[in-house]
């Protein structure tokens, strides 16, 4: 496999032909109170949706998922199905085979997108109340939608070119390119969201205006670039943030691949972003790439299928090492790490590393890319009025409202980094915390209670 | 290693498994494969005037991504010529001495075209006659086929003119197409028929095409009632050979066909009356080689039975069918879920609480799946949850003892009071 990808973006798992979609429809048993169905963080009806696909129902098939889920499409293609729904499907313990859950549900939205089938209907009945949407990544989108279907109003500010969020600028290649991300979100709009591109909240419009133009706003913004981690060195030319080489590679190939073929990379981190990023420069042609990470294997935490990938990839791993400083003279030309030893666990469980005293190594390096965690968008979130926050996220009840009643958040802002199908539950749940706000907020304006109207 | 030779009414084979009359046998060419393969014996494609087929002839019935449940065709007898069959026929006897040849027959109604076929088809050097009785499609709106094989005293007639002339055994294969097959049985014994098949195809249409309106297969925009058969059948031939294995009157060996597949299927044909079994569909679907398992199955199954010879297993399980009014009413048998081998599916508790008795709870799992209770009290042991049970053996059934004596339908009603605890209860 090696190889034959290096410079491959080809998708990681094509699309079901007719026959494998029936036959592995077919094997679903159709649990009642399905686990699967309770895995999914929008809780999509999936033994409903894959027995629709197994009668040849497919447009029955994508209402069930987008009533859930109006990103099914992208999820279908990006969610870690193998830690949700697969995760908990009850044929794993039969044919030690999980129903290829995320597999059928591209099927299914494939079919949706080739026909033009809206992933939701607007409601033709207006209802009170505009709302302000910050973020046009998944749970801006999903909170847009729900509240469309509801008759509310709603209005989506994005800082990026172009819309999606993630979506378009972060998730893998291999797993679902920008045309892909962009045509579900141009679908959405198609069926009425309104999205207003190139708008930075707070630069091209201030959150006070927002306020006098709407009811209720929804803070979707995602989390930032990786920034400084404090690395001596660390602002030589050749040391790139993750999430810059990310965007780069996925807005222009030839550019990232430049940058990367033939080149020694390092990446430093642990998660899910610097599999990927590791993944993704070894496709770009990387000469070689490793992985530095503090602590053991063990202790990864990105997921075990992506970790795999990583190792299918031909991405080594340097474990138990801490990047000290970055050494060159003008241009990077190697990462210095100091050897670290697992001690006494910490207040988290997790082992604390400490460093091996007199124990240093150079990894030689063209191209250092830190892909540690994302950095919060305080620029914006610490404006927002009386909007408390808790390292950083915004604190948000069960509906997702701040202490703000008229604000609420949602997606990787408030939970620090989870996937998109989180983002689009939060999206959706914020929406239905937005209904009834504007209810309430109604029924007191009308001095009676909501529900007398017809 | 068992004994599988067998005789059906003087016609000795190899082995019991036979090629039906179908397009498996329409040639000596396609035969001696078989035989080659391993196949006992043939009933070569049913021979006549030679007929004109159309285009397309077969449709499907194909359950949840497995193909060929069921057959249909509207293919009719050979569309050879008479004297090449028969030149084939006496090629194929000559280098396969050993394995069974029969020539399925089917002429016009009349007494010397039947004595002219009799003759050539045994002069070719076949070891035994089949009397095509059963195709319900196509011959039979000429007055042949099921047409003969619906009215006994056709199929006695037609018998008699065979036997006139007749010096090889004569099996006669029945049409399911009726409403009970035993009459057919014991006209075709009356005629001095020596053996009876069955089943041959099932009126069918297998489906309509939701586009064009045209049931399945589409002739030039129009289609037919075919004939149907493969595995989905096999429930019903098993029935029709079990009545007439247990007629008294009938009295003559079988060769049983519907839906035989593997040995398992022809082992089941065997316990309940057959001698020889035959196949045609599971060799459209997957080839002569299929032979193989059935010899290597039956042979291992017989030898883990300790019988020597599969004779031994011809009708063993006929004298375990009874009528309905003989069966126990105080056996009772109740579900039993074995909880570590539960998936948590869910699947008996929809079943039983939608489709039976009410009888099993269910409750959310810590792990997001559903645990299942068989609640004792209710259940009526109807075996529903276990067979919707995806893991083999999760779900079993368990006898109980009710205390009570054994007790049939007729002593009951003689006085219902006296067994209250049989009910009727009161709905829960
Ligand atoms: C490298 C990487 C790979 C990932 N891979 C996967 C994966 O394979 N599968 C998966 O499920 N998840 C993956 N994720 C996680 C997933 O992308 C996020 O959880 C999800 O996109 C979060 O959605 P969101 O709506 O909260 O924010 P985002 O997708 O980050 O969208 C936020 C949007 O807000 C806009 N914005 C920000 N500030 C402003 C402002 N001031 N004014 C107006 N607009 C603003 C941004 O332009 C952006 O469009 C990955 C994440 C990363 C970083
Ligand atoms: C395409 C086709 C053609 C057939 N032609 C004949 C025939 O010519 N003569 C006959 O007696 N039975 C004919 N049959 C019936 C088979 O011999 C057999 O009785 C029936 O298919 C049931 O067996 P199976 O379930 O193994 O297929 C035909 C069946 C098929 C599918
Ligand atoms: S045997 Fe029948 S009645 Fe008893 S629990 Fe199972 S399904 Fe219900």
């Amino acid at each position: 496999m090696t190889a034959s990808n290096q410079d491959s973006f080809h998708e990681i798992k094509p699309p079901l032909a007719v026959d494998q979609a029936l036959a592995e429809a077919n094997r679903c048993l159709n649990c009642y109170d399905a686990p699967c169905t309770k895995a999914c963080p929008t809780h999509i009806d999936v033994p409903g949706f894959i027995k629709k696909i197994g009668t040849g129902n497919l447009r029955g098939s994508a209402r069930v998922i987008f009533e859930a889920n109006v990103l099914g499409a992208s999820c279908a293609r990006v969610c870690p199905t193998e830690v949700l729904c697969e995760g908990a499907c009850v044929m794993d313990d039969v044919t030690w085979k999980p129903i290829q859950i995320g597999q059928l549900q591209r099927y299914a939205t494939d079919f949706a997108m080739a026909r033009g089938i809206l992933p939701f209907t607007k409601s033709p009945v207006k209802k009170p109340g505009r709302v302000a949407i910050i973020g046009a990544g998944p749970s801006g989108l999903a909170c847009a939608a729900e509240l469309l279907r509801v008759g509310h109003e709603a209005v989506i500010f994005d800082a990026g070119e172009k819309p999606g969020g993630l979506n378009t600028y972060g998730v893998a290649e291999y797993k679902m390119t920008p045309a892909v991300a962009l045509a579900e979100v141009a679908q959405l709009q198609k069926a009425g969201v309104e999205i207003r591109s190139g708008v930075r909240v707070g630069q091209h419009i201030s959150i006070a205006e927002l306020e006098t133009q709407f009811d209720a706003i929804f803070v979707g913004v995602g989390l930032g670039r990786i920034g400084k981690i404090g690395l001596a060195g660390e602002n030589l030319d050749g040391v790139v943030d993750a999430m810059d080489y990310i965007a780069e590679l996925k807005i222009d190939r030839a550019k990232a691949e430049t940058r990367t073929r033939g080149r020694r990379v390092v990446v430093i981190g642990g998660g899910n972003t610097s599999i990927d990023v590791v993944t993704q420069a070894q496709r770009l042609g990387a000469a070689e790439v490793h992985l530095v990470y503090r602590r053991g294997p063990e202790e990864l935490p990105a997921y075990a299928h992506e970790v795999e990938l990583a190792k299918q990839s031909g991405c080594r791993f340097v474990f138990l090492s801490q990047p000290v400083r970055v050494v060159g003279n003008g241009k990077v030309e190697g990462l210095v790490v100091q050897r670290m030893r697992l001690g006494a666990p910490g207040p988290d469980g997790r082992r604390k590393p400490e460093p091996v005293v007199g124990e240093e190594l150079t990894l030689a390096a063209d191209l250092i890319v830190p892909a540690t965690g994302q950095e919060a968008r305080l620029d914006l979130l610490k404006n927002l009025p009386n909007v408390k926050l808790d390292r950083n996220r915004p604190v948000v009840n069960s509906d997702m409202q701040t202490s703000n009643p008229k604000y609420f958040a949602g997606g990787d802002c408030v939970s620090g980094g989870q996937e998109v199908v989180n983002a689009v539950a939060e999206g959706k749940r914020a929406a239905a915390g937005i209904v009834k706000f504007l209810q309430n907020r109604q029924s007191t304006v009308d001095g009676r209670q909501f529900g007398a109207e017809k | 290693m068992a004994d599988l030779k067998v005789n059906l009414a003087g016609i000795k084979s190899p082995n019991p498994f036979w090629l039906a009359s179908a397009p498996p046998t329409n040639t000596g060419d396609q035969i001696m494969r078989a035989f080659d393969a391993g196949w006992g014996g043939a009933v070569w494609k049913t021979l006549g005037q030679p007929i004109v087929n159309v285009s397309s002839r077969y449709s499907t019935v194909d359950m949840n991504g497995q193909r060929v449940m069921g057959l249909n065709n509207i293919e009719l007898i050979t569309d050879r010529p008479l004297e090449v069959n028969f030149r084939e026929v006496a090629e194929v006897k000559k280098r396969y001495p050993n394995n069974a040849v029969i020539v399925s027959l089917m002429v016009e109604s009349n007494q010397q075209a039947w004595h002219e076929i009799v003759k050539r088809a045994e002069d070719a050097g076949a070891d035994g006659l089949e009397l095509n009785f059963g195709c319900p499609h196509g011959m039979s709106e000429r007055g042949m086929g099921s047409a003969v094989g619906q009215v006994p005293d056709y199929a006695c007639q037609i018998t008699t003119w065979v036997k006139e002339v007749a010096k090889t055994p004569v099996i006669v294969k029945l049409t399911p197409n009726i409403t009970d097959v035993i009459y057919p049985a014991r006209a075709a014994k009356k005629g001095g028929a020596d053996a009876v098949s069955l089943i041959n195809t099932i009126n069918s249409i297998t489906g309509v095409d939701l586009d064009t309106f045209v049931p399945r297969p589409d002739v030039g925009g129009k289609s037919a009632h075919g004939g149907y058969c493969g595995p989905a059948v096999k429930p019903i031939a098993l029935n029709m050979l079990s009545s007439i294995a247990k007629d008294k009157e009938v009295g003559i060996p079988i060769s049983g066909i519907g839906g035989i597949s593997n040995w398992r299927d022809a082992a089941e044909f065997i316990l309940l009356g057959a001698t020889t079994v035959q196949v045609c569909t599971a060799v459209m679907h997957y080839g002569f080689r299929i032979v193989e398992d059935m010899i290597d199955g039956l042979s291992n199954y017989l030898d883990e039975k300790g019988m020597r010879s599969v004779n031994e297993l011809i009708g063993k399980s006929l004298p375990t069918i009874s009528k309905w009014e003989e069966l126990d009413l105080n056996y009772k048998v109740i579900a039993n879920v074995n909880q570590d081998k539960c998936i948590g599916c869910g699947l008996c508790y929809v079943a039983c609480n939608d489709g039976a008795h009410q009888s099993i709870s269910a409750k959310a799992r810590e792990d997001g799946r559903t645990r299942v209770d068989i609640i004792d009290d209710t259940c009526v042991g109807c075996n529903l949850c276990s067979l919707v049970c995806p893991v083999d053996n999760c779900i079993t059934m368990k006898q109980i003892d009710t205390g009570h004596a054994p007790l049939t339908w007729k002593e009951y009603q003689k006085n219902p009071s006296a067994h209250k605890h049989l009910g009727p209860h009161n709905a829960h």
